[in-house]
């Protein structure tokens, strides 16, 4: 009995080592089961998400429409409020555009190939990375900080949220690669890979409508 | 030596199969459904008793009018935490408790869609819920602002930035939404693809109609909640300036995403129970449930427009007349299908032999309280009416009517209905009764006598009141004591029976669920082999239809 116990305690090392995998397995998306199965339930699942959190995206809206709608100074004196500067439009075209890069690395895996898909996914990861740069050396130079009036809550609001959802999009695709290099396991990874694809898809299609109303409505 | 996690897996469901579960397994990061479910259902009915225990201190302090029991931020602090702990911690997770125990066994499934994620949503809960009871301990206390947590008088906070009782009912709130809506994600997905063969829409049980329903508003409305909830909480700590209004901030926003979600909350909170009426009234009367498929049809109906109806919470809050007049009709709307399932409940029962076990004196009991309820709230829902009651003990009266007398009481049918499936024993009968009436009337008296206060016009949320009013609150006092001590042969029945109840056979209502196929309680997979359903829910009394369990189909 107390050598049992023993042997069944988490605190072993060897253990955790043996089993790491197969949580890992279990928890990342593409765990269990035969892959047909579980692809069709896993994106309903997902999409049923994310239509959950654009609900959270359109309330923020919501918010900041209505705010800018019925506040006469917008822009606090001295404030110039968002710029829209080359190194947004640039930064913005670059994050569009890798949704026309991530499709075709998703399809590539589809089809088995694999160096294909994984370089276009690299590119992808890039393109992801150097727009979150670009946002924090955006906010770096603004003129307002979060606390400066309703402009600077929002648009710390709008910009730092989404900002959020391109890191977790960047960390999928990372975690997506990784797993692309783990021997044998690159095609139970469709799930999760298609899962990314929609997400990032998702992250750039909200730019587009933050885009809109926080560089392009003038007041 | 190896150790290969999937055969343990293996091993252990096989001896789980033939041993069924140890009470260990109970406090365990378990992805079996019916583990979780009754994890949720323990646990969330601590929190009622925690809750009721609160509420008792409020009917206390108002049994005379002055303040003299607790201060006053300790009372506003008891109300808040009454008022949160009831409806997040208690009605709506118990619902999640229930419905993950009973969804897959009644669509003829294994498991739900994703246990993993199934068993992360409920243990969010804990610590979010100790989180919340923590700040009891605060220097400053809990929040204060009530459930609805209004800024600016949530903004003004004694004390630190972070470390006060306004912060940390926030953030144990995202949580408890986060839980909730990766369960609606997983609800919506088990209903939609994890049915048994020939299980099709217009052959689910109305619970589970019920459940998919409310899981579709906490999909789309909750985030409303969450993004609020964000936005308070940059206010209160970080400087932001939404919901200030000396700084251009606007709280009425807050009220619009507050509400947007909390009106259909009521009705996540409200479908399962009419869910459960719509299984226990029909076993016990024998009868198929009238107008199965309208009553199907209404209960999306519900749904999607409770969606619409929010502002119903906001016609004091300066809010112009062409939309208290837009929404004074869409919550009126409202009363056509729910006036369809409470004409389904009476047409089932009507003319019957009806069956008063414990669980169908609950279900009868909470449906024609309902009634109650459900016409004070269209009268409420009347503009003009609305705006001279507003903030009385009307509203209290109302609102305790659906939550209380309603959808607690439903509850109390689902445990007593499904305990012997549940536990593989039978609750004592005779308890059982002496638990309903010791709920049926206190509650009625507590309840009932909120109404005359609020149309005389005592304010809720209040300490002290005029002398005028005493008479109406000692009633209502001593009826919520009465109501406390009614938990108590309720609780004995419960633990003395899952211990020492005679064992129960696997259908003992003999009513036609598929959850009743399986034996009591179910094996670990839920059923020996997946059935096939060639039949309507509630074929009562029609032998012509019976499950066929195909052996050629194991998965
Ligand atoms: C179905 C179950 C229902 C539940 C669980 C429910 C619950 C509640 C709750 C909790 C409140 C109080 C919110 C607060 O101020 O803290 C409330 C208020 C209200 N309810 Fe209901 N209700 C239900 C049905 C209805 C119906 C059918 C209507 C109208 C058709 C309605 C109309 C209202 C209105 C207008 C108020 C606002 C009263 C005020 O604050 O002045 N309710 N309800
Ligand atoms: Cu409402």
């Amino acid at each position: 009995m107390q050598s049992r116990h023993i042997d069944e305690s988490p605190i072993r090392f060897d253990l955790w080592r043996q089993r790491l995998p197969n949580w890992l397995q279990r928890f990342l998306p593409s765990g269990g089961g035969s892959h047909e199965d579980h692809h069709g339930k896993g994106m309903f699942g997902f999409t049923v998400f994310l239509l959950s959190e654009s609900i959270i995206f359109l309330s923020f809206i919501f918010t900041y429409v209505a705010l800018r709608l019925t506040t006469k100074n917008w822009l606090p004196p001295g404030i110039s409020g968002p710029e829209l500067s080359t190194f947004v439009v640039i930064n913005t075209v670059v994050l569009l555009s890798s949704s026309f890069i991530i499709q075709p690395a998703e399809n590539a895996l589809k089809h088995n190939q694999l160096s294909k898909f994984r370089w276009l996914w690299l590119i992808t990861i890039a393109m992801g990375s150097y727009f979150l740069v670009g946002l924090l050396i955006e906010w770096k130079n603004l003129d307002f900080k979060i606390t400066t009036g309703l402009v600077g809550s929002t648009f710390y609001l709008l910009t730092g949220f989404h900002g959020l959802h391109v890191l977790a999009g960047v960390v999928l695709q990372i975690v997506m690669l990784i797993r692309s290099f783990i021997p044998g396991n690159y095609n139970k990874t469709h799930f999760g890979t298609s899962a990314t694809t929609l997400f990032w898809h998702f992250v750039d299609v909200v730019w587009v409508f933050l885009f809109s109303l926080l560089y392009l409505w003038r007041t | 030596m190896t150790h290969d996690f999937s055969q343990e897996m293996i091993e252990d469901r096989e001896s789980q199969n033939q041993q069924g579960n140890t009470w260990r397994e109970y406090f365990s990061f378990n992805t079996d459904h019916k583990v979780i479910g009754i994890q949720y259902m323990v646990m969330t009915f601590i929190f009622f008793l925690i809750g009721g225990l609160l509420a008792m201190l409020i009917r206390a302090e108002l049994l005379t009018p002055e303040s003299n029991l607790v201060d006053r931020p300790l009372y506003n602090g008891l109300f808040t935490m009454h008022g949160t702990i009831m409806i997040f911690l208690w009605i709506i997770p118990f619902n999640a408790g229930l419905s993950n125990y009973l969804v897959p066994l009644m669509i003829g499934a294994r498991d739900m869609a994703f246990p993993l994620l199934n068993a992360i949503s409920f243990w969010i809960l804990p610590p979010a819920g100790l989180l919340l009871l923590s700040s009891f301990f605060l220097p400053n206390g809990t929040a204060q602002s009530g459930w609805w947590s209004y800024p600016p008088i949530s903004l003004q906070v004694p004390g630190d930035q972070f470390i006060n009782g306004e912060f940390i009912w926030i953030v144990s709130l995202v949580l408890i939404g986060i839980s909730s809506i990766m369960g609606a994600v997983n609800f919506v997905t088990t209903i939609f693809w994890m049915r048994a063969p020939g299980m099709t829409f217009f052959r689910m049980p109305v619970f589970v109609w019920s459940v998919f329903s409310a899981q579709l508003l906490q999909l789309i409305n909750l985030p409303a909640l969450t993004a609020a909830l964000i936005l308070l909480l940059l206010d209160l700590s970080f400087g932001t300036q939404f919901f200030k209004p000396d700084e251009n901030g606007d709280p009425i926003i807050y009220q619009h995403l507050f509400w947007f979600y909390s009106h259909p909350a009521v009705y996540i909170m409200a479908l399962p129970a009419f869910g459960i009426f719509a299984e226990v009234l029909p076993a016990f009367s024998r009868n198929p449930l009238f107008g199965y498929r309208s009553v199907a049809i209404a209960t999306l109906g519900i749904a999607a427009i409770s969606i619409f109806v929010w502002v119903h919470h906001m016609f004091t809050s300066a809010t112009p007349g062409w939309m208290r007049m837009t929404f004074m009709a869409t919550s009126m709307l409202v009363a056509i299908p729910t006036g369809i399932k409470a004409f389904a409940w009476t047409a089932t029962i009507w003319r019957s032999k009806l069956h008063l076990e414990t669980p169908m004196l609950f279900a009868m009991g909470g449906a024609a309280m309902f009634i109650f309820g459900g016409v004070t709230g269209v009268m409420l829902a009347a503009t003009p009416f609305d705006i001279h009651v507003n903030n009385t003990y009307f509203v209290v009266g109302h609102f305790h009517y659906i939550v209380f007398n309603t959808i607690t009481m439903a509850i109390f049918a689902a445990i007593y209905y499904w305990f012997p499936k549940i536990t593989g024993r039978m609750y004592a009968e005779g308890w059982g009764k002496l638990h309903f009436w010791l709920t049926f009337i206190p509650a009625n008296i507590t309840f009932f006598s909120m109404h005359p206060l609020g149309l005389q016009g005592m304010l809720r949320r209040v300490s002290s009141y005029d002398p005028q009013y005493q008479g109406w609150n000692i009633i209502a006092s001593l009826g919520s004591f009465l109501l406390g001590a009614s938990t108590l042969p309720f609780i004995a029945n419960i633990v003395g029976s899952w211990l020492y109840g005679p064992k129960a056979v696997d259908n003992p209502w003999h009513a036609t669920g598929l959850e009743w196929t399986t034996s009591s309680p179910p094996p670990r997979d839920n059923f020996e082999e997946i059935p096939i359903v060639t039949r309507p829910p509630y074929d009562y009394g029609n032998p012509k239809y019976s499950v066929i369990v195909n052996s050629d189909n194991s998965e």
